[in-house]
């Protein structure tokens, strides 16, 4: 295994699942404790770049998963990829804007898009939609929108 | 001491120096910038919603309006991509001609980028001067793949067509004339007195506040930090090239704009090494009519795009179609630290902010 996740599951013991499923070392964590080993990578780990922030519909399992990217820029070859599943009725994520303040506008844009709430954002509003819009259009159930003249 | 009121002066969305469609709602304390609220989404074409009907080889020319003023960079992205999550070769000839047009489309890039820049501050003789070496890039793009600017040249396993024999010369002749072109702008644009009075000690950024931004491209270079994908984890056969990575100390915005001609000499060195080494060969490998990546199979590709890291994140339901494509978009990420730098400065240096952060609306809505 990864020396990099064996060293992350001995400091939150039993939070952090490993996975294998990409080009990046992945690891699945519970929403709550996401803050947390945020801060840990980017203190203890050197993972101070986001690079990408992105969020998927899983209606068959009920679920949106949130993936980000991490990587350093301190230790060029470290990466890591980390997961977070939330419930589909009523999606909710914290928000990592405290430790990275890059996933603002990315953040921002799972929102507009996909309709997942990250508690504690500075300024959650739609980033690339009008505000009045209605509806996620990267949900998979979305029908579309009556264009009325 | 005489307090003012706060009052918003509205830039957009169409003005010339917001380079595309977006709304700049400024809030001036008298003569100074107070805050900038970005509204984006006048270009948003849903790109990554409509990636989920189209199978994978129908959205390559979708990716090629991404970031249309250096379309090869994300067409090219998205192949690689693609390629990574189906375990595709891509033989040695097509390797060598996507490194000759991305980088040519690079210099395509940051020319405009100068030239832009130049307009904006009110120097239109530079505009006119860096269109015209654009144009023999475009010239060169066309021979290839048909279009001057959007380009699907670009194709999953290899390049459309192989380089026809015209684009020999024409390409030598263009390389040629880049360290006379690098001269002449140095002597017209990087010698101005006025330009540098403009740009010097304007829209100032930290190293650590750069990176933790996330920052990316010739904008973090300029901050300090020698980050380049190309370098970093050479995708391709970068690692075959010999160049250099031009970074600043200070990132503002002299020292952005700097990177850029710095870079084009770079991107140059690359074309001038690929092309004596393109070997012959195939241009494209064979793949099936329809792909149909493994089921749950997901990448994140990142490649240097002209902006910054660019990155495709696609994953796979087993069928011909992705699940999800995201696309991390460097001119939306560039573009959050605007409010950060421009506070406190006047609404004149807004412009140069906005020109050096180097944004292309089409990547930055999606």
């Amino acid at each position: 295994m990864n020396p990099l996740i064996q060293t992350l599951q001995e400091a939150f013991p039993e939070k952090v699942e490993a996975v294998e499923v990409s080009n990046y070392p992945t690891v699945k964590i519970a929403a709550a404790d996401l803050v947390a080993i945020m801060q840990y990578l980017k203190d203890e780990q050197n993972f101070d770049y986001l690079a990408n922030l992105c969020s998927i519909d899983y209606p068959e399992e009920d679920a949106f998963e949130i993936v980000y990217f991490l990587h350093s820029l301190k230790e060029r070859e470290k990466r890591i990829q980390v997961k977070v599943r939330t419930a589909h009725n009523r999606p909710e994520v914290p928000s990592i804007t405290a430790v990275y303040p890059g996933a603002n506008w990315q953040e921002r844009e799972e929102y507009d898009l996909m309709g997942i709430t990250f508690t504690d954002h500075p300024n959650l509003v739609r980033v690339l939609l009008p505000d009045n819009f209605e509806g996620h259009p990267l949900r998979k159930d979305f029908k579309g929108v009556n264009v009325k003249p | 001491m005489i307090t003012s009121e706060k009052y918003v002066l509205n830039m957009g969305p169409q003005h010339p120096s917001t380079h595309g469609g977006m709304h700049l709602e400024t809030i001036m304390d008298g003569e100074f910038i107070d805050d900038v609220i970005v509204h984006l989404g006048y270009d948003h074409r849903s790109v990554e919603k409509i990636a989920e009907s189209r199978t994978y080889i129908q959205f390559i020319p979708y990716a090629s309006r991404l970031d249309y003023l250096s379309s090869n960079l994300p067409t090219m992205a998205y192949c690689q991509a693609v390629e990574k999550l189906m375990q595709i070769e891509v033989p040695e000839r097509a390797e060598y001609i996507r490194v000759i047009m991305g980088e040519l489309n690079r210099i395509a890039s940051h020319l405009l980028f100068v030239g832009s820049l130049c307009q904006d501050v009110g120097a239109t003789t530079g505009l006119a001067y860096c269109m015209r070496e654009r144009e023999k890039i475009l010239n060169l793009i066309e021979m290839t793949g048909g279009q001057r600017m959007l380009s699907s040249y670009m194709r999953i396993g290899g390049v459309s067509d192989d380089l026809p024999p015209e684009f020999f010369p024409a390409v030598k002749a263009f390389l040629d004339g880049v360290p006379n072109m690098l001269k002449e702008f140095n002597g017209l644009i990087s010698g101005n007195e006025i330009l540098q009075g403009r740009l010097k000690d304007v829209g100032v950024i930290s190293k650590e506040e750069a990176i933790a931004w996330s920052l990316s491209g010739p904008n973090l270079r300029a901050a300090g930090v020698p980050y380049d994908i190309r370098k970093e984890e050479p995708y391709g056969i970068y690692d075959r090239f010999d160049f250099e990575i031009p970074t600043a100390d200070y990132c503002d915005c002299w020292n952005r704009y700097l990177m850029r001609i710095e870079e084009m000499e770079q991107s140059a060195r690359i074309v001038r090494q690929a092309l004596e080494g393109l070997p012959e060969g195939e241009f494209r490998t064979k793949i099936p009519r329809i792909l149909k990546p493994e089921k749950g199979a997901e990448v994140y590709y990142r490649i240097e795009g002209a902006k910054g890291e660019l990155g495709f994140y696609i994953l796979s339901d087993g069928t011909e179609k992705p699940k999800r494509l995201h696309v991390r978009a460097p001119s939306f990420i560039n573009l959050m630290v605007l409010p950060i730098i421009s506070k406190g400065e006047r609404f004149q240096d807004l412009i140069c902010n906005i020109a050096t952060l180097d944004p292309v609306l089409g990547e930055c809505d999606r």
